[in-house]
């Protein structure tokens, strides 16, 4: 197992490497440099810019330097010092940038994910036990819809449900009058009346999906003749289908299971920017329109690698999971 | 005891106590189980299918009951119905089940407990067990074996984990398996066919049932470890006091175990009576065709006419050492892949003399499909000769031939595959599926295409306007003609046969044989005859060849070799035959192969 996860760790590495490379020629793509960009709004704005400072940043970076001599200046300061680089626009180091989001980001995400399933795996399960029943097509009804509606627009509707019935401030993760306050429990509670617009948007398209598949999966399942033997052992039908045909049902869940790691961490893009909430997926949107490479570049860069974890952890649940898997039979 | 486990043991007796039948149709004293007019339905969208219709029957105590039948005759939608476990959408609509778990006990109507209820959960497993006939999709792929044995003593014995495993090694070292402390860990993966039917048998007996249900537990399986798993059950059946109700297609299996035996069709039962008599005196026209259709060990019934057997002519194809190994990747959790080398053909020289019908017997993971895919160049020889004579008498070696230099000899030598179904790509119609080789070769197209086809239906018995309709229009014999006439489209000279009549019922059984026969006369053709099932390769082969483990241990005119097999795996695997016929059970001896050490 230990040497399993060794070798997996091993392949991980030049995957990396390979991807930050991509990432930072995809941000160097566009012509120019953020230097001469952050000068000549400096000077549009009438300020004068000291040369020595620029010097210092153009050295710091590596400006003009050739790709590679840029590339590894930037890698080595993420690698050994933890060092993002600076955003421009912001003027702030990349890392305090995403460090401040990042709780927000992450509750959003994990709430997300934990409605999700909450209510996709029993709704996706009882709608295969009870096929062809009122309950099946309500479920299945409700999903389809869910599924269609684009996620701007149910933001947009339930953002005005909820300023229209709860008078709550429209977008954002908080009220005014919190947004600026330190933590405590009414800021934890309004931050929970405005979780769930988000939670409720994000989640319900991916719940249809997930239902859909728990649903087709556990039909696959329900027939099988190793459900029948369990059923003929005198099982109750809620103790057998749990143990028997769940557990098969559920491994093309687990096997993607790692892929919600980056999502976790960019959120929906889309959403976000819609509600204005304070994530990370707006702040990558916003880095990539001013050309803001190195915040760009260090968001990129940290979803790539969760991404790659992701499916590490994927694969070692599913060999944890699936015996088939851990010998090599499946 | 939890309260709730008090409770559902409560509502089990009070169900139970409803269920009890005292009236005017009683049940015979004698009996452990009757069935009286029994229907199951399934409802499906095409209208109702009356599976088991008006089905009665009667299961003596201690006595071994088996129900006989094609596919579709309803014997295992019966035995499912007994404790309610049909596949959906199926129901038991009418009729009784009346069960007397002691002999002086009451009478419980199963039939009309409710299907999820506890009254007949604390019947199932506990007092009626059920073997299923393929293990491997019969037990969970993701659970222990002892889990999934374990947890009938927990739920109806109320065994600690502990106890329970205890319990579960005793049984699994009584069905014989061995080292069963660490097969209790196993997954059904890591074990044998035979003994994964073990490990079932040892789950459907762990709680001590008094009837036993085995639906074609031995179907599955090869001739010699389906006569230890018969071995096994009758054992078992008689130290454990237990009635046995054993659902088969095979009446040789029925000749060798039964003391009653019921005949189905069409979900009805048509004779019903001791096993005597059904082989002896059957009464209904049915019962005659099946044993009709028999093919009987020991009787000679096609006599070919011999061709050319002894003549020093060159075969038409001669295999020389011919060797196939695989590599497999092996290796323990996690840890350093091994490559492990496979010998599945090992040094096997054999001629097929043409116009002849060799049959390639052996069980299953002996390589003689393997042998058979080597011949058809599906698998390229790992060393070997493959020396082919073509019809202008020169002499190929199709083992060493390119893909593209074997083009011309892929028309020659063809398949006819085993499984019907899965043979046959759904999504082309019959025309598309018989004339494919000829259209992929450029030997034909258009109209000319379509006749040739349309003569070649004719020829293999089907009519010419079914060349439109899609496979799964037809029924399992129609689809094994349809797999012939694509292996006889090309006008091929050698036609591998591999497991061709295996998958079908033995009266279509018979008629395909027939037809085989029928074509060779006509057409001349060389038959390479894989089976694993001795009686049919005795009744239409001229030469026999044995393998074991990728060896060829014997081979030799047919008659010599089922006369007198000088081989000690020959002798085992014919041994191993069941006879379709009672009067002569235990009068042979089993004869077990231990192969010797290799020195």
């Amino acid at each position: 197992m230990w040497r399993f996860i060794a070798m997996r760790v091993l392949h991980v590495i030049p995957t990396l490497i390979a991807i930050s490379m991509i990432a930072f020629f995809i941000i160097q793509l566009p012509p120019g440099d953020f230097l001469s960009t952050q000068v000549a709004r400096l000077e549009a704005a009438g300020q004068s810019v000291d040369p020595a400072q620029m010097e210092a940043l153009r050295d710091r970076y590596g400006i003009g330097d050739p790709f590679w001599v840029q590339y590894v200046k930037w890698i080595s300061n993420i690698v050994l010092h933890g060092d993002f680089g600076l955003s421009f626009q912001f003027q702030q180091p990349v890392s305090t940038l995403i460090a401040d989001r990042l709780p927000l980001t992450l509750a959003l995400g994990i709430a997300t994910l934990m409605f999700t399933w909450a209510i996709a795996l029993p709704a996706g399960i009882y709608s295969a036990i009870k096929q062809h029943t009122w309950g099946d097509y309500t479920i299945s009804g409700i999903g389809f819809v869910a599924l269609a509606v684009p996620q701007f627009l149910a933001a947009l509707v339930l953002a005005y449900l909820g300023f229209a019935l709860f008078d709550q401030s429209v977008g954002g993760m908080f009220s005014p009058e919190y947004v600026n306050a330190p933590w405590g429990v009414g800021k934890f509670v309004d931050l929970l009346g405005h979780l769930w617009i988000p939670v409720v948007v994000i989640g319900l398209a991916g719940t249809a999906g997930i239902i859909r598949v728990t649903r087709a999966n556990m039909l696959d399942e329900l027939n099988k003749p190793y459900v029948i033997t369990a059923r003929a052992k005198g099982l109750s039908e809620g103790r057998l289908v749990t143990k028997y045909p769940v557990r098969i049902a559920m491994n093309p869940f687990i096997s993607t299971a790692g892929w919600h790691l980056p999502s976790l961490f960019d959120g929906e893009i889309i959403v976000a920017q819609v509600l204005a909430l304070g994530t990370i997926g707006p702040l990558l949107l916003e880095a990539l329109k001013s050309q803001d490479m190195y915040l760009a570049g260090g968001i990129i860069l940290i979803i790539a690698v969760l991404t790659v974890i992701g499916t590490l952890i994927s694969d070692l649940l599913l060999a944890a999971i699936d015996p088939r898997v851990r010998f090599g039979k499946a | 005891m939890s309260w709730r486990r008090r409770n559902l043991e409560r509502d089990a007796a009070r169900e139970i106590a409803a269920a009890t039948v005292d009236d005017d149709r009683p049940m015979d004293p004698g009996a452990l189980l009757e069935l009286q007019n029994l229907c199951t339905t399934f409802h499906t969208d095409e209208g109702a299918v009356h599976a088991v219709d008006d089905v009665s029957l009667r299961i003596r105590r201690g006595s071994t009951t088996c129900i006989v039948g094609e596919s579709g005759s309803g014997k295992s939608a019966t035995a499912r119905s007994i404790i309610q476990v049909v596949d959906h959408p199926g129901r038991v609509d009418s009729g009784r089940v009346l069960y007397r778990p002691s002999p002086d006990g009451a009478v419980v109507d199963l039939a009309a407990l409710d299907a999820t209820g506890p009254g007949i959960r604390s019947i199932r497993g506990r007092d009626i067990g059920l073997v299923f006939q393929e293990p491997m999709s019969s037990l969970s792929p993701v659970h222990t074996i002892g889990d999934q044995i374990g947890e009938l003593l927990e739920l109806h014995e109320r065994l600690s984990p502990s106890a329970a495993r205890e319990r579960v090694i005793d049984d699994l070292r009584r069905v014989g398996i061995p080292r069963p402390e660490e097969r209790f860990g196993a997954y059904t993966f890591q074990l044998s066919g035979g003994m994964r039917q073990r490990a079932m048998i040892a789950m459907a007996l762990v709680c001590r049932p008094s009837l036993l249900i085995a639906d074609e537990p031995t179907t599955a399986l090869d001739v010699t470890t389906q006569a230890q798993i018969l071995d096994l059950l009758a054992e078992l059946k008689q130290s454990l006091g237990m009635t046995l109700m054993f659902i088969t297609h095979d009446l040789g299996v029925v000749a060798e175990i039964a003391d009653d035996v019921v005949v189905m069709r069409h979900g009805k039962v048509v004779e019903q009576g001791p096993v005597d008599q059904i082989f002896h005196d059957p009464q209904h026209e049915y019962t005659q065709e099946l044993l009709a259709a028999l093919p009987q060990r020991g009787a000679v019934t096609v006599t070919e006419p011999e061709p050319a057997a002894a003549e020093p002519e060159r075969p038409l194809l001669r295999i020389e050492d011919l060797e196939m190994t695989f590599e497999a990747a092996a290796g323990t959790l996690f840890g350093r892949r091994r490559t492990e080398r496979v010998n599945a053909v090992d040094k096997v020289t054999l001629d097929i003399p043409e116009g002849s019908t060799v049959g390639l017997v052996g069980e299953s993971g002996c390589g003689k499909t393997t042998l058979g895919r080597c011949v058809l160049r599906a698998y390229r020889p790992t060393a070997g000769k493959l020396l082919y004579s073509g019809a202008d008498g020169r002499v190929t070696d199709l083992a060493r031939l390119s893909e593209k230099e074997l083009l011309p000899y892929r028309r020659q030598v063809r398949m006819v595959f085993q499984d019907p179904y899965g043979s046959l790509n759904p999504r082309m119609t019959v025309r598309q599926v018989i004339g494919e080789p000829l259209r992929v070769a450029g030997l034909a197209s258009g109209s000319e295409l379509d006749g040739r086809v349309e003569a070649m239906l004719e020829r293999v018995g089907l009519k010419r306007a079914m060349a439109g309709r899609y496979p799964h229009a037809f029924s399992g014999g129609e689809r094994q003609r349809i797999g012939i006439a694509r292996a006889l489209i090309t006008e091929p000279r050698l036609v591998v046969a591999d497991e061709a009549v295996s998958a079908l019922d033995v009266s279509v059984r018979t008629q395909i044989l027939e037809l085989l026969a029928e074509l060779q006369g006509d057409l001349g053709l060389t038959y390479l005859f894989i089976s694993h099932d001795l009686s049919v390769v005795e009744r239409i082969c001229d030469q026999v060849a044995v393998m074991y483990f990728g060896v060829m241990v014997e081979q030799g005119p047919a008659e010599q070799v089922f006369a007198d097999p000088q081989h000690g795996y020959t002798r085992a695997l014919l041994s191993a035959v069941p006879v379709a016929d009672p009067r002569e059970r235990g009068t042979r001896s089993r004869v077990a192969y231990e192969p010797e050490p290799v020195a």
